[in-house]
Order: structure tokens, then C-alpha cells, then sequence
């Protein structure tokens, strides 16, 4: 679970509006019971997604269940100067994942 | 009334209902393709990927190696794929070299087997290696280590014919599969034929049914599962559907329906991990 990828050009010019692609791998559990023993299983899903461009925040996501599993993003960017992307996801069980790209504006 | 208006000496009226069916029948074949060029590609001799019987949407995250969900256990196969294991300390790679050079091995399989005298496919030919060569513990079926390699052995095999050999010794097998595919079965009292060879093209609910030739898009990404699911699975729903008791996933009478479904995608590329509703 939390195996990220993240698709960014590698290169872009000033200015220049970016496509992003993020897929994260996750179950994203719903609170539900366990079929055999009834015991309840907790909630799990990725609550809140974050994109940050040089460590400033630029979109931020706050998910509710009905987001399916494996959950997929994509959103644009204009891009002003080289530096580094960086992703991340948090669960419900306090897990945070995150992913890193660079970009270089010519 | 409309027909009857513009009859003039039949020709105009037969050509209005001819074109009244070609209507109906663009829309039931639900043949609505993202591209032209892959229309061409997954429909060879007259048979039609299951491709073909998926919406847009869903053909367009096949198409893409990123959008497309699978490709996290393809990539998770390569991990497998390098990753000693078992008490002899071998991994896959140490035998077969890189996973590239097993192109060529999904569109072949099941096989007959002189061995156990039976098919195999190629989940249960990667266990076999476990045991066997690594001396590990055997992977289960559908979780993510076999659905992994057998995802990522399918995927350097892509656009290459499904080529199964029904001949010599697997004849047998084939004509048992064969039997599975038209008996009818369950409380429904369906055989797998009614749906996919009879009412292929036509509504089932909001879907369509497609030809039934999945030889080769499984292990196959369905929305509808949220992960990666071998075809066995899938038989399994099938069986579930017309209400009979499935079996379990790898038996033999599951397997030599497997060579049969295999067999009739003969010719259509691979394209694992497929994307299905």
C-alpha cells in the first residue's frame, strides 16, 4: 500500500501551464465488518492530498469516502521557475506517503 | 405511416429500413472506440477484443501506460521478478535472465504438461518454479506477489497473437474445456455460450457483452474489483452469476476452459493489464 507515482515533465518552458498525473496505490478501507467474525474494521482512506512546488503548497484535496481505491489525480500547474514537486497523502491510520519531482524551466 | 409516404415502388422504404437496422445495430455492438487505428488492432478476422465492448473512458486508461491501474503490479512484478527467495536463494531472474526475454511465453500458455500429464498455465507454471527451482512456499491465487509476475510476464508479451496449441496432447483437455463452455449450468440453467455467443454486442443491465474472448487482457484491472484479477476470478463471477457453485481458482476444469476461451481469442493481441468495467 502507498506505492506512489507521479508523472512531471521533465522540462518546461517559463510560464507554461503543466499537466500532473499522481496514482497512488492504497485500498482505501471502508468502515464496514469483517464477513466471518463480524468484528468491526476500521476506516482507512486516504483523507487528504496535498502538492506542494517548492515546498509551497498549491492544491490541497480533502477526501471523503467515495473516493474509490487506487485513487487517481490529475490537475495543471504554470510553472515560473525550476525547483521540486512534492506530493504527499495521509491515511487514516496516520500514514503519510510521499513522492518528488523535479523540473527544470528553461 | 412515415414508410408508407415514401414508398415508391418499395426501394426507398427498403432502404430506410435497412438503415433503421444498421442504426440499431451501431449501437448495440457498442463498438464506440476511442481511435479508429485501435479498431483495427483488437479486432482480427472478424473477432472483437473485449476492448472494443468497454466506453471510451475505459479504453482510454488502457491505453495509457500511467492512467492505467495495472501497471502497479507490472511493476511490482519486476520487484519479484529480481528478488531472491525460497532455500536456494534464486529469483526468477537468475534462471531466465531479464523479464523482456519471456516474450513470447503468455501467448502460449496453458500447455500440456508431460509431468503431472495435465495443462498448465502460467500461474501455475511460476508456483512450480517456486517450489521447484527456489524451494519456496507457493504464491496464492489472486493476491498481488502472483498477480504481480504473472501480470508482468503478460505485459512484455503485448501485441503479440494469443497463439495456443490445441493439438496432440492437449487435445483432450481442450475438448473437455470445450464441454464446460456449452454446458448449461446453475439454477439459471445457462451455459457461458448463451450470453457471449448468442447475446455478445447486446445490454446486460448498463454493459455490454462482449465476445467472451479474454485469452488476452487477463490478469485484467476491473473497476468493478478495484485490483488486478486473474481469469479464473472471473470465471468464478461468471459461474456465480448464473448461480452454480464456482470452483476454485486453478482447478483443472478451470483451467481447460481456459485453454478453450484461450483458443478463441487465438489471433488478437495481448494487451495485459487490461482495463474492464
Amino acid at each position: 500500500m502507498g506505492k506512489a507515482r507521479v508523472k512531471v515533465p521533465k522540462k518546461a518552458k517559463k510560464g507554461e501551464i503543466i499537466t500532473i498525473k499522481t496514482l497512488i496505490k492504497h485500498k482505501m478501507q471502508r468502515a464496514t465488518k469483517d464477513k466471518k467474525t463480524g468484528k468491526p474494521i476500521k476506516r482507512n482512506i486516504i483523507h487528504t492530498f496535498e502538492a506542494k512546488f517548492n515546498g509551497k503548497p498549491f492544491l490541497t484535496a480533502e477526501w471523503d469516502t467515495g473516493i474509490s481505491a487506487n485513487p487517481y489525480t490529475a490537475f495543471t500547474h504554470r510553472v515560473s521557475e525550476s525547483g521540486e514537486y512534492e506530493f504527499v497523502w495521509k491515511d487514516d491510520a496516520g500514514q503519510t506517503y510521499t513522492a518528488k519531482a523535479r523540473i527544470e524551466v528553461a | 405511416m412515415f414508410g408508407t409516404r415514401y414508398r415508391m415502388g418499395g426501394v426507398a422504404f427498403t432502404a430506410l429500413g435497412a438503415l433503421a437496422v444498421a442504426g440499431v445495430f451501431t449501437l448495440g455492438a457498442g463498438s464506440a472506440s476511442a481511435c479508429e487505428e485501435c479498431k483495427g488492432k483488437f479486432e482480427v478476422d472478424g473477432k472483437k477484443s473485449g476492448y472494443l465492448y468497454s466506453n471510451p473512458s475505459t479504453q482510454a486508461m488502457e491505453d495509457d501506460d500511467f492512467d492505467n491501474p495495472g501497471m502497479l503490479w507490472v511493476e511490482k512484478g519486476r520487484k519479484l521478478w529480481a528478488k531472491k527467495d525460497g532455500k536456494a536463494n534464486k529469483s526468477c531472474q537468475d534462471c531466465h535472465g531479464a523479464p523482456e526475454k519471456m516474450r513470447g511465453v503468455y501467448p502460449v500458455y496453458p500447455k500440456y504438461d508431460p509431468k503431472t500429464k495435465k495443462l498448465i498455465n502460467i500461474e501455475q507454471r511460476i508456483n512450480r518454479c517456486r517450489t521447484e527451482k527456489m524451494q519456496a512456499k507457493p504464491w496464492k491465487w489472486d493476491k498481488d506477489n502472483l498477480l504481480g509476475v504473472t501480470a508482468l510476464i503478460g505485459y512484455v508479451s503485448r501485441g503479440l497473437p494469443v497463439n495456443v496449441k490445441i493439438d496432440g496432447p492437449a487435445k483432450p483437455f481442450f475438448e473437455k474445456g470445450k464441454a464446460f463452455y456449452y454446458q448449461r449450468r446453475g439454477q439459471l440453467d445457462m451455459a457461458c455460450k448463451h450470453c457471449h455467443e448468442d447475446n455478445a454486442g447486446k445490454y446486460i443491465r448498463a454493459d455490454f457483452i462482449s465476445e467472451g474472448r479474454g485469452g488476452g487482457n487477463f490478469p485484467t484491472y476491473r473497476l468493478k474489483w478495484q485490483k488486478l484479477g486473474s481469469l479464473h476470478r472471473r470465471f468464478k463471477g461468471c459461474n456465480k452469476q448464473v448461480r452454480a457453485k464456482p470452483y476454485k481458482q486453478g482447478a483443472d476444469e478451470y483451467v481447460n476452459l481456459e485453454l478453450f476461451v484461450k483458443w478463441r481469442t487465438n489471433g488478437l493481441p495481448v494487451e495485459v493489464p487490461g482495463v474492464r468495467r
